[in-house]
């Protein structure tokens, strides 16, 4: 029931949403340093390109395309995720600290174990411990009944802490690698490949409807007071499982692109405006509109000072960030 | 404006803490990567020998680096407390509140644009953001005119970082001078030479006598902006001074040492733990505080893994988050 008449509310977003980002995928599969015309794009897709168009759609810029519709997809519901959770239209995983936790972990394993790894797929699932340790830090610490700026404070806490260990063993690499990790800390997914996009597909598939199904609990967890508790639902461990799927979204996407913080912010609320609070249609809203600002963000990001690419976690820093400070004022 | 605790607890108080601060700085003489006996450190004082390589050590690199730390200290403690009155804000701190980023921002323009990379150029870059930086987030207060608390204003300043520090890693990346910024980020007065004492020394000193010129505006500003203006303070003069003093004091900080943060935060609150909000008292204490207090946090970065050393921003970050979450999970946070 709720769920057909969410999807029969927003089938009108939906549909505007998919198109935009068809449009856009298509848009920035032509762009950049060496232009493809659409035709060539539509000869490579029915597999009369050249050598050389293959190379560049399919090899190149492909995998990294794929990467920013998953990693935007997957920050954009952690983002719904821990908003709904925390009743907080401020949280994000990014200003929580969740992504610096991750990040520290990534490093940390970057850093003692080195090269070869890089590519492992075991770097989600220490991203994923990262997350998650944050995420318990912070519950444990914000307390229960918590006004909703304490909860930021204490991000803004773990993130200044665990920035001071990052600078520690940041330092201590050498300037290539650090390079390396100073690009991909700061949200970039440049350098993406098809085994990135494997390894991180399966996550955002498995995590995303698993949020899904949480629609209704976060619905009834928006009701004040005591009433969730009346209607039948187990507050703390449903707070306790969204916040757990909430980081693993969290840190397999920052093992993947690093990073990118104000993608859990900006998206869920760009999807209130458009569908209202509903969760059934909130998350799948958000997931398209983090999937198309990150797209946009890197469209933006490998024109902008071409043929420089500037970070896409930049990108989206510059723009989210003054729009955190609005959302400041209007509160 | 209650006194916390009885003038001859204050006394105690100072002289246990002027006996600390002077235990540190003979330990960070003493102590160095270079083991160097005491007798040659106490010669290399009153029988200075320019041949003698320890004795150029411990004169040119051990005494001006000690120097430089007992400054900075002082510099971040007093803006910390200038910052925290002039808000009215508990958990003001210029390297939470977006000063120290805008400085980052600055220095990353001069590694970025100015060829002659010098000293003075960054300074001159990293004041100039350290005043945009101040400048917008008193803006914000402003603006915001009591619908912020303080809660809100600090994740305000953590946005506005994460916009600067966005700013300066693109500017860096884009010109590859990405790590030469992380150095610097990571603060540390391992370079420490007598040119940048003779740089702090003025500065701070201006910085610590403009703070005591608006000192009894400040002290009438705790007790509420009506009260202050009833009284007959100039809100807008005190503004423009604390910023300027703020402004110079957190610039040249951030410029000699990098990003040091929670000095500013933690300082402030003990001091007016100790004696209140009489700024003429709370002022100088906070200076004596920060002195010491960074004087150690040098001396344990450079005992914690030698002979590397720990980044200075890091070592007072580990000091400071325990006690900003405490801060954070604390009822009352007006000043």
């Amino acid at each position: 029931m709720d769920i057909w008449h969410a999807v029969k509310q927003a089938r009108l977003t939906l549909f505007c949403l998919c198109s935009l980002l068809i449009l856009t995928f298509v848009y920035s599969l032509s762009t950049g340093i060496l232009p493809v015309s659409f035709g060539a794009i539509a000869r490579t897709v029915i597999g009369q390109g050249t050598e050389a168009e293959r190379l560049i759609l399919v090899d190149l810029r492909l995998p990294r395309m794929m990467l920013a519709l998953l990693i935007g997809a997957g920050l954009a519901v952690s983002g719904t995720l821990l908003q709904g959770m925390s009743r907080n239209a401020l949280a994000d995983p990014g200003i929580l600290g969740i992504n610096a936790g991750a990040g520290l972990f990534v490093v940390l394993t970057l850093f003692f174990f080195r090269s070869a790894t890089h590519q492992l797929p075991v770097l989600p699932f220490v991203a994923f411990f990262g997350a998650t340790l944050v995420a318990w830090t912070i519950y444990r610490l914000a307390g229960k009944a918590v006004q909703p700026g304490r909860l930021l404070l204490v991000g803004v806490g773990i993130n200044a802490l665990c920035g001071a260990l990052l600078i520690i063993f940041q330092l201590k690499m050498d300037p290539r690698d650090f390079q390396q990790a100073t690009v991909w800390l700061t949200g970039s997914i440049w350098q993406a490949d098809w085994s990135s996009v494997l390894t991180l597909a399966p996550w955002i598939i498995c995590l995303v409807p698993l949020a899904f199904l949480d629609s209704r609990s976060l619905n009834l967890l928006q009701l004040s007071g005591s009433l969730p508790q009346t209607l039948g639902l187990q507050v703390e461990r449903t707070r306790k499982r969204i916040l757990l799927i909430a980081a693993a979204l969290a840190g397999s996407c920052v093992a993947a692109g690093g990073g990118i913080s104000f993608i859990g912010l900006l998206a869920p609320h760009i999807a209130r405006r458009l569908v209202g609070p509903n969760h059934f249609s909130l998350i799948p809203v958000a997931a398209l509109v983090g999937s198309l600002l990150v797209l946009l963000a890197d469209l933006i990001g490998k024109n902008l000072l071409a043929p420089a690419d500037i970070p896409v976690g930049i990108v989206i820093a510059i723009l989210g960030a003054p729009y955190f400070i609005v959302l400041l004022f209007r509160k | 404006m209650t006194t916390s605790v009885r003038p001859r607890s204050i006394l105690t108080i100072f002289f246990l803490t002027v006996g600390l601060l002077t235990v540190l700085s003979a330990l960070s003489l003493f102590y160095g990567a270079v083991p160097i006996s005491r007798a040659t450190v106490l010669a290399s004082f009153h029988a200075f020998d320019a041949g003698n390589l320890q004795h150029q050590l411990v004169q040119e690199v051990r005494f001006p680096r000690l120097i430089c730390a007992g400054l900075v200290g002082i510099a971040l403690a007093l803006s910390g407390t200038m910052m925290q009155g002039l808000t009215r804000n508990a958990l003001a701190d210029p390297s939470l509140l977006g000063i120290t980023h805008g400085a980052g921002l600055g220095v990353a323009l001069s590694l970025a644009f100015v060829s002659e990379h010098s000293f003075v150029t960054s300074l001159a870059f990293s004041f100039g953001g350290a005043a945009l930086g101040t400048a917008v987030i008193l803006l914000i207060t402003v603006f915001a005119r009591g619908r912020f608390s303080p809660v809100t204003l600090t994740v305000a300043g953590a946005a506005l970082s994460a916009l600067f520090s966005a700013l300066s890693t693109g500017i860096t990346l884009f010109h590859q001078v990405a790590q030469d910024l992380s150095f610097w980020y990571a603060g540390g007065l391992s370079g420490a030479k007598w040119a940048h004492v003779f740089v702090l020394l003025p500065v701070v000193l201006l910085g610590l006598l403009i703070s005591l010129h608006i000192a009894r505006s400040m002290t009438v500003l705790s007790l509420g902006e009506d009260v202050a203006t009833g009284l007959g303070s100039s809100l807008t003069k005190v503004r423009l001074l604390g910023f300027c003093s703020i402004v110079l004091l957190a610039g040249v900080a951030v410029s000699v040492a990098g990003v040091i943060g929670f000095v500013g935060l933690i300082i402030p609150h003990i001091s007016r733990f100790l004696v209140g909000t009489n700024y003429y008292l709370l002022l100088p204490v906070s200076a004596l505080f920060g002195m010491t207090l960074l004087i150690a946090s040098d001396l344990l970065a450079r005992m914690i893994n030698p002979p590397f050393e720990t980044p200075l921003g890091a070592v007072t970050a580990l000091v400071g988050v325990p006690y900003f979450l405490y801060l954070a999970r604390r009822k009352e946070l007006s000043v």
